[in-house]
């Protein structure tokens, strides 16, 4: 058997109290966004992530293993991220909360196991920092992954993404992410991208217990206490039906718990002018671009909106269809760092509404909040 | 105490030779007549009472005819994906060491589709029990080559027969693990021709999970009549002749230059 290395004694005996203390004394950081998704795992009580490197998320996986010993928490290097997707079922099983991070073509291949997950109603919490595609493509940045991580695999994208826009956003939705992955038992997200990952910017960590937080704990889905049989029912848990009939009625069930999970969960942000001519609908850092853009040119006399959807899956649709149903004049501007990914979803909660929807749109190219009000102003201004 | 003892009374299987472990309402199994998986699932709840690990075991099966024990046994199951039944018992014994973790496929799930979660989990030493059934080709998607297919045998996907110089030789699969597993492993062939070798085998296998000393693999010899499209005295040959004649039973040496805790 091989020992525990000195390496790992030290990070229990004297990093495990560091780090704490930064947590609970509330401490202002000054980190990349890899950086902050370890801390925030660590500050949401994950047991184990499960891994394969891909750039832009590497440095999730760097962190995790160093904070994770000091807390007696796991990580295991897989040996390709569909093994990642399973290993980290198999924990979620057995009642730990488990996580991985991943991005573009290791996006892909996880699909398969968050299928499984979506099925069999085995949590767990993806991060994933989105890279260019399709394909390789570039690592630095791209919204592009936005599709397959709402609605990929062969299934009904019953799953929960939080679509983060800065270093605190991404702290607070990825400890919202693992509470009600372990809540709702549907497959949770958090959708950054390589800016997020690799930017450094100030951030407040804390100790979600000492803010009130409720902290939901992982319970046992197979191996719970008791013998089985004798003492409880043994857990057989399968995804594979003989008949339609049988998968249609959970499938149903499946559904109408995500219906209601819909209620609980969506987040957005929206402001600008109260009343306007015109709405910006953007997501993760293109929506932080929007805002800027937005109060930039409301300074400058625009009527204008926006419309920032924190969970992008479930949508918060009926928020947005109510700012715009309520102004019928208002035309609206959908942004984002792919090819209109974001704008099908838009137009199909907008459906039957008479808006001009006018969009922006480059795959894998970022978009600046200069970019946006150079746009604004063209929209905006009143004709004739 | 009297809803206890009722519970307990109908766990109690009258047959005195099927194992305790396996559970009574979902008898007789959905395999089809002839099919070796019974032989094997047998052994393994057989080990399953001797060793007193009901409340232990996590069992995991694959996609393919195993599936069809996911509620075969009174311990906990979980039925994944094809080939990737390794990776979720792997995932489960590294967060809790101290369950027994089995995972039982069939040879495309270890051989092909899930070759890639065998090796590394063999290479990195995880200590779990897999144990992958050989019967030469893929049972339930209707009869196609496998990599354990022989050379010249006929099935839907090589009509002709397998052809060596076209699709390759079949893959020793405890060759290849005992050539790249950790030092400590396990790993043997046996063959539902031989009960008692085949029980032996999938004991020590747990036991060395058990005694947390390394990875732990048996193969299984199994027979498919069903697509082999052969009798009863057609099957047993094939088994006994064809199959034990390429693929040798017995315990394999693990390699000796995997040494574990050495500097590199």
């Amino acid at each position: 058997m091989i020992t525990e290395s000195g390496g790992v004694k030290m990070a229990k005996e004297t990093l495990a109290g560091e780090y704490q203390e930064i947590l609970n004394n509330e401490k202002e950081m000054f980190m990349t966004g890899n950086e902050v998704v370890a801390w925030a795992a660590l500050a949401a009580e994950a047991d184990f992530m499960y891994g394969y490197p891909i750039t832009p998320q590497n440095e999730i996986m760097y962190y995790w293993a160093k904070l994770a010993p000091a807390f007696g928490r796991g990580f295991l290097q897989t040996e390709d991220e569909i093994s990642a997707g399973f290993t980290m079922l198999g924990g979620a099983l057995v009642g730990k909360k488990t996580f991985s991070a991943t991005a573009g073509p290791g996006n892909i291949l996880m699909q398969e196991s968050i299928s499984m997950a979506e099925m069999m109603r085995l949590p767990g919490v993806w991060i994933i920092q989105q890279r260019g595609g399709p394909s390789t493509a570039t690592v630095i940045y791209s919204q592009q992954e936005f599709r397959l991580t709402t609605t990929g695999g062969n299934g009904e994208g019953m799953r929960l993404v939080y679509s983060t826009s800065s270093h605190q956003e991404l702290f607070e939705s990825t400890i919202k992410a693992f509470n009600n992955a372990w809540k709702y038992r549907f497959p949770t997200f958090v959708l950054g991208d390589g800016y997020q990952a690799k930017m450094r910017e100030p951030v407040v960590l804390f100790n979600p217990k000492l803010r009130n937080w409720e902290i939901i704990a992982a319970e046992p889905i197979a191996m719970k206490s008791g013998v089985p049989y004798l003492e409880r029912d043994p857990v057989h848990l399968r995804n594979t039906f003989n008949i339609e009939e049988e998968l249609y009625d959970i499938l149903s069930g499946h559904l109408a718990d995500f219906r209601r999970m819909k209620q609980e969960v969506v987040e957005w942000d929206e402001g600008g002018s109260e009343k306007a001519d015109l709405l910006v609908v953007a997501h993760g850092i293109v929506g932080r671009a929007a805002i800027s853009a937005v109060k930039t040119v409301n300074n400058q006399g625009l009527r204008v909106k926006y419309f920032r959807p924190i969970t992008v899956r479930p949508f918060p649709g009926e928020a947005l269809r109510k700012i715009v149903s309520e102004e019928p004049e208002l035309k609206i501007l959908v942004a984002e760092s792919a090819y209109g990914q974001l704008l099908s979803v838009v137009k199909e909660e907008l459906y039957g509404l008479a808006n001009t929807i006018e969009s922006y749109l480059k795959p894998g190219l970022g978009i600046t909040a200069e970019e946006i009000e150079e746009i604004l102003v063209r929209l905006g201004k009143k004709e004739g | 105490m009297v809803e206890k003892n009722q519970r307990v009374s109908r766990g109690i299987i009258e047959n005195q030779n099927m194992p305790r472990s396996w559970r009574k309402e979902t008898k007789p199994h959905r395999f089809c007549p002839g099919c070796g998986h019974g032989i094997a699932l047998k052994a393994l709840g057989d080990v399953v009472d001797e060793l007193g690990i009901l409340d232990q075991v996590l069992y995991g099966c694959d996609i393919g005819c195993s599936l069809l024990s996911w509620d075969f046994f009174n311990f906990d199951s979980i039925q994944t994906h094809h080939g990737r039944t390794i990776p979720v018992i792997v995932g489960a014994k590294r967060a809790r060491p101290e369950i027994v973790g089995i995972a039982y496929m069939g040879d495309g799930g270890g051989y092909a589709i899930g070759a890639q979660h065998l090796v590394n989990a063999a290479t990195r030493g995880d200590r779990i029990t897999a144990i992958v059934a050989n019967n030469t080709l893929y049972a339930m998607t209707g009869g196609q080559m496998a990599p354990t297919t022989l050379p010249r045998q006929k099935t839907s996907t090589t009509p002709y027969g397998r052809d060596p110089l076209i699709t390759g030789s079949p893959t020793l699969g405890p060759e290849l693990v005992a050539a790249i597993a950790s030092e400590g492993s396990y790993v043997a062939r046996g063959t539902v021709g031989d009960y008692n070798k085949l029980k032996l085998f999938i004991k020590k296998a747990l036991l060395n999970q058990m005694e947390g000393k390394g990875f732990s693999f048996v193969e299984v010899l199994s027979t498919c009549p069903t697509n082999w499209r052969t009798g009863a005295k057609e099957t047993w040959g094939f088994l006994q002749g064809k199959m034990e004649n390429y693929f040798k039973v017995g315990e394999l040496q693990v390699s000796q230059g995997n040494r574990l805790g050495e500097e590199g």
